[in-house]
């Protein structure tokens, strides 16, 4: 945390569009988050809360506009972001063990040809510690249950020692006992400093888990500290189906494959 | 050396770089694609040939080798900017390759030493017919040998030294790439360790053989282990195991030496689907009966 | 040219015989390919293809000799065979369909090759012609395969068209197709040994390494040419009866030349030639249709300036100069003479001396545009929660491509409003 200001934006999204097939789902984004926030993305299935987080983290490619985290390219702090993917978007069959999945999260860190050194398993070590899967470390990933392996990707998260951390759905498909670990995690990281952006699939609890909230739906309804924004208006607007015209001018960019922006 | 033992110790060499390869392959969903590769160097063969007129030099490595990814390429295109069904970019690729090469076969037969069934299962038989003398103090050493141990060697170290990237691109791309490892660039390098050895093995063991060195070693290890490690070597083990009893199959029965230990991969496989201890339909078939 | 002469005539029966047994195998091949093709399973029929290799030789050592009535019904047998052990593996082990496909591929095709070898050193006087299968040789065809293998494939052919509505269900919406009660399970059943049986009767003229391509390739041809499944189907039957012939020509004309190989070079030239060229998908056309598209915005915004120059002093057509036009919006020199040129053509300016003017379609064509950016800015604004210094790249976009159904259902919903966020006032006709 040393060489970042406190008092700029953990992350920046200037006239953001995403497209796929030419349709945006992610329309004309702007949107600053405060550090040191816990912070939920909402919206109905298709709103494009995934879509954010990946356009972000550069996964994507964007049809107009910029991301900046703490006021920089991703490129340059990398190594201050970490990305926990959805949970059902990896082969769980795969060959490896829970330190073995931790541990990926220290390769960022190494070099192209550096090893694996000990220091590196017990920071492992420790942050399956944090999530209360150290009894597991050498199970193999095919034998743990949604929510064991939800922890064990944010233990790999966690060994990145990152900032800001983005979350794809990390309470999807995972027990009551898990989901309260892991936000309560996720609490005491935002109250040392560590920004947290968590996308939320449905609307139980936003108000007791997330201090800040984006209300996404397509475009962007509302951002800002849940107190304020999460409204009853708010929500009709966010939830209250697409807007037509939008969504049709959307159908015609793809049927036409028309650019998304003036070339 | 006895020849049997340089066929025999070739087939291992051949099936330890496919084993290795295989344990990628399967992990991230790319088998078809290898069989996709494996098919559609041979026009890059049969052109390297016409150009250098031999059969054993690095131009048709590198030749034969580029076409491989430029398969890998060419199914991407199609896929994306043709809007092909994956399924069907894979189908129309390599076999339209495939095609090109054999007619290539049959136009320059006179200047081309390759003969249509070699393309299909290849010749371990005569590998030791074919020699080098690399030092002056050695004895001569078949070709194929040699070019396969120097493709294991690469391999080796490609996997020694970036087994972390390789692994991760395979596990969780779109984590891998989040943290900065350009998943692209792993795709092709693996892609182009896939087209090197086949197009090595190729006379070896031909276009479709390598396939089953590639897949079934790999898969029958999966069946067997849950740790990457273990996956790799049981794989490389299995291989040369394989080449072991295949040779002296077809010694019996006087058949293909490669299709042979096809074969018997396949008996392990087999096994390894029934008996596996911990995925095997046995001890699935025990479980439900516990319960 | 002897040889062109010799053949099209069909004089030699045997030429006749062998080319009609070719039309009747590529037809069969593509119009069941072309389900295959749909129901995404072009793989399993490249996996079934090299599949019946160990069911020929195994027919051949039962039989002695290479009598049809063998080897048909042995070769079915195993590639019914593959497929089953594709479905097992897949669905009782943890290994993945694409792996279970290779696997199963490369492990029946080397019992073949295994058997093959056994039975060539073996010396069997009757062997020759067994190799044949693995590239295809239609000239090695004989009168009894031929009459075989035509009424199999009129058979198969009939039975595409009997459950045609059937199969196209299926393939469409399987979902659907088993809620409505359809017997979906017995018609993949039917299908599946449809394709096995297709490619038994191809093999020998094709050849197993590239019997995929004579299922799937012409269907993925006609899929760039139409969106009617009919039309679809009868496009595939026409590019594999056509390549057919080529082969079955060439084969003829050089009796060297593998004849499967030569078909696959004709369907896939046809192939690579359908995806760049096809009118609706083809590449080529999507890079045109991007150069239009960039014409047409550059066109508009030059209009646009006219029409925003003319604003100013409310008089729309007066000549500007081509600098003064940069001066309110930057061109490249080339670039805005160019579209100023084509407008001309299209009767959107006049040139006057060194100056342009706004015709009356041109005025319109422009206001059109100005009210459109502004409408569609004020909707972000409103309706978006976007806030009014970010509407206007989005507005630069939509502007030139709004349909005129959607500018009315704009102009309803804003309900004609007079100014847009910036206070600018939308200018109507």
């Amino acid at each position: 945390m040393a060489n970042i200001k406190l008092n700029i934006p953990a992350l920046e999204i200037h006239d953001l569009t995403v497209a796929f097939d030419r349709k945006p789902v992610l329309w004309n984004i702007d949107l600053t988050l405060p550090q040191g926030k816990l912070v939920g993305i909402i919206g109905p299935n298709g709103a494009g809360k995934s879509t954010l987080i990946k356009s972000v983290m550069g996964l994507l490619p964007l049809s107009s506009g910029y991301v900046k985290l703490f006021d920089q390219d991703l490129a340059t702090v990398r190594n201050k972001v970490s990305y926990v993917p959805q949970r059902n978007s990896v082969d769980w069959d795969f060959p490896v063990s829970v330190l073995d999945v931790v541990l990926m999260g220290r390769y960022a860190g190494l070099g192209l040809f550096k090893k694996i050194r000990p220091a590196d398993k017990e920071m492992a070590m420790d942050c399956l510690r944090k999530v209360g899967m150290e009894n597991f470390a050498n199970r193999q990933i095919s034998q743990l249950s949604g929510g064991q392996q939800q922890r064990t990707f944010l233990a790999r998260s966690l060994a990145q020692q990152a900032d800001v951390y983005f979350m794809d759905e990390p309470f999807a498909g995972v027990d009551a006992a898990t989901e309260k670990t892991i936000i309560q995690l996720l609490q005491s990281m935002t109250q040392q400093g560590k920004t947290i952006i968590v996308v939320h699939h449905d609307l139980h609890a936003v108000t007791s888990y997330f201090d800040w909230l984006v209300m996404l739906n397509t475009r962007l309804v509302a951002h800002g500290a849940t107190s304020e924004i999460f409204t009853r208006e708010n929500l009709q607007h966010t939830y209250g189906g697409k807007l037509t015209l939008l969504s049709d001018v959307g159908e015609l960019f793809k049927r036409e494959e028309l650019p998304n922006r003036e070339m | 050396m006895a020849t049997d033992i340089w066929i025999i110790l070739t087939a291992s060499l051949v099936s330890t770089c496919c084993a290795i390869l295989g344990c990628y392959l399967i992990l991230r969903r790319m088998a078809m694609i290898g069989d996709a590769i494996s098919h559609a160097v041979l026009p890059g063969i049969v052109l390297a040939f016409l150009f250098t007129g031999s059969r054993d030099s690095v131009t048709m490595l590198i030749g034969a080798g580029a076409v491989g990814i430029f398969t890998t390429f060419l199914i991407e295109f199609f896929n994306k900017q043709a809007k092909l069904q994956a399924d069907a970019a894979i189908g129309v690729t390599f076999t339209w390759l495939f095609a090109i090469g054999v007619v290539l076969i049959s136009v320059f037969a006179e200047q081309v030493d390759l003969d249509q069934d070699c393309v299909l299962y290849g010749e371990l038989a005569y590998v030791p017919l074919d020699t080098i003398q690399i030092f002056s103090f050695t004895n001569e050493i078949p070709k194929a040998s040699v070019v396969m141990f120097v493709i294991l060697l690469s391999i080796l170290l490609v996997v020694r030294l970036f087994g972390k990237q390789l692994l991760i691109t395979s596990f969780d791309p779109a984590y891998a790439s989040s943290i900065g490892i350009a998943t692209t660039l792993w795709h092709y390098v693996l892609m182009s360790m896939v087209s090197a050895t086949t197009v090595a093995s190729f006379e070896a063991v031909g276009a479709i053989l390598v396939v089953a060195l590639l897949i079934v070693p790999a898969a029958t290890a999966y069946l067997l282990t849950d740790d990457f490690r273990v996956m790799m070597k049981l794989s490389i083990a299995l291989g040369i195991f394989a080449s072991v009893l295949g040779y002296y199959l077809a010694y019996w029965l006087d058949g293909s030496i490669a299709a042979a230990i096809a074969i018997v991969c396949g008996i392990f496989f087999s096994i390894a689907l029934v008996f596996s201890p911990a995925h095997g339909l046995v001890k699935k078939h025990k479980k439900i009966i516990m319960h | 040219m002897e040889n062109v002469i010799d053949f099209f005539s069909f004089s030699d029966p045997n030429v006749r015989y062998v080319t009609l047994g070719i039309i009747f195998i590529m037809a069969c091949a593509a119009m069941v390919g072309t389900f295959t093709f749909l129901t995404k399973k072009s793989l399993l029929g490249d996996a079934i293809a090299h599949a019946v290799l160990p069911g020929i030789c195994v027919g051949f050592m039962l039989a002695g000799t290479k009598n049809p009535f063998v080897l048909i019904p042995a070769a079915f047998a195993f590639g019914w065979l593959s497929l089953l052990c594709i479905d097992f593996i897949t669905n009782k082990s943890r290994i993945k369909e694409d792996t279970a496909i290779g696997l199963v591929l490369s492990l029946f095709f080397a019992i073949g090759i295994f058997l093959l070898t056994i039975i060539q050193k073996n010396g069997n006087a009757n062997q020759s012609g067994l190799d044949h299968f693995l590239f295809g040789k239609a000239a090695a065809l004989v009168m009894g395969d031929i009459i075989a293998f035509s009424i199999v494939a009129l058979l198969l052919m009939l039975l595409t068209l009997l459950f045609f509505k059937e199969f196209t269900l299926i393939s469409f919406d399987k979902n659907f197709a088993i809620s409505s009660g359809v017997p979906v399970r017995a018609l993949e059943i039917l299908q599946t040994g449809m394709i096995v049986l297709t490619v038994v009767i191809g093999i020998q003229a094709v050849g197993v390494v590239l019997m995929a391509a004579v299922l799937i390739t012409p269907a993925a041809v006609a899929r760039y040419w139409t969106d009617n499944i009919k039309t679809m189907l009868a496009i595939a039957l026409l590019t594999g009866v056509f390549s057919g012939i080529a082969g079955a020509y060439l084969s003829y004309s050089a009796p060297n030349m593998p004849t499967g190989p030569w078909i696959v070079i004709f369907i896939s030239t046809l192939a690579l030639l359908s995806f760049f060229l096809s009118p609706k998908k083809g590449i080529i056309n999507k890079i045109l249709k991007q150069k239009r598209y960039k014409r047409q915005i550059q066109d508009e915004n030059v209009l646009k300036t006219l029409y925003q120059l003319g604003e100013k002093t409310n008089q729309f057509f007066l000549s500007q100069q081509e600098a003064s036009i940069s001066d309110k919006r930057f061109f490249a020199k080339n670039i805005l003479s160019n579209s100023l040129h084509r407008l001309m053509r299209n009767g959107f300016v006049t040139k006057q001396k060194n100056a342009w003017q706004l015709t009356d379609a041109g005025k319109l064509r422009g206001q059109r545009l100005v009210k459109i950016h502004r409408l569609w800015e004020l909707y972000l604004t409103t309706y978006a929660n976007i806030a009014p210094d970010h509407v206007h790249e989005d507005a630069d976009t939509i502007e030139h491509f709004l349909t005129p159904e959607l500018e009315a259902a704009l102009e309803q919903q804003l309900n004609f409003p007079e100014k847009d966020p910036h206070q600018t006032i939308i200018p109507y006709q």
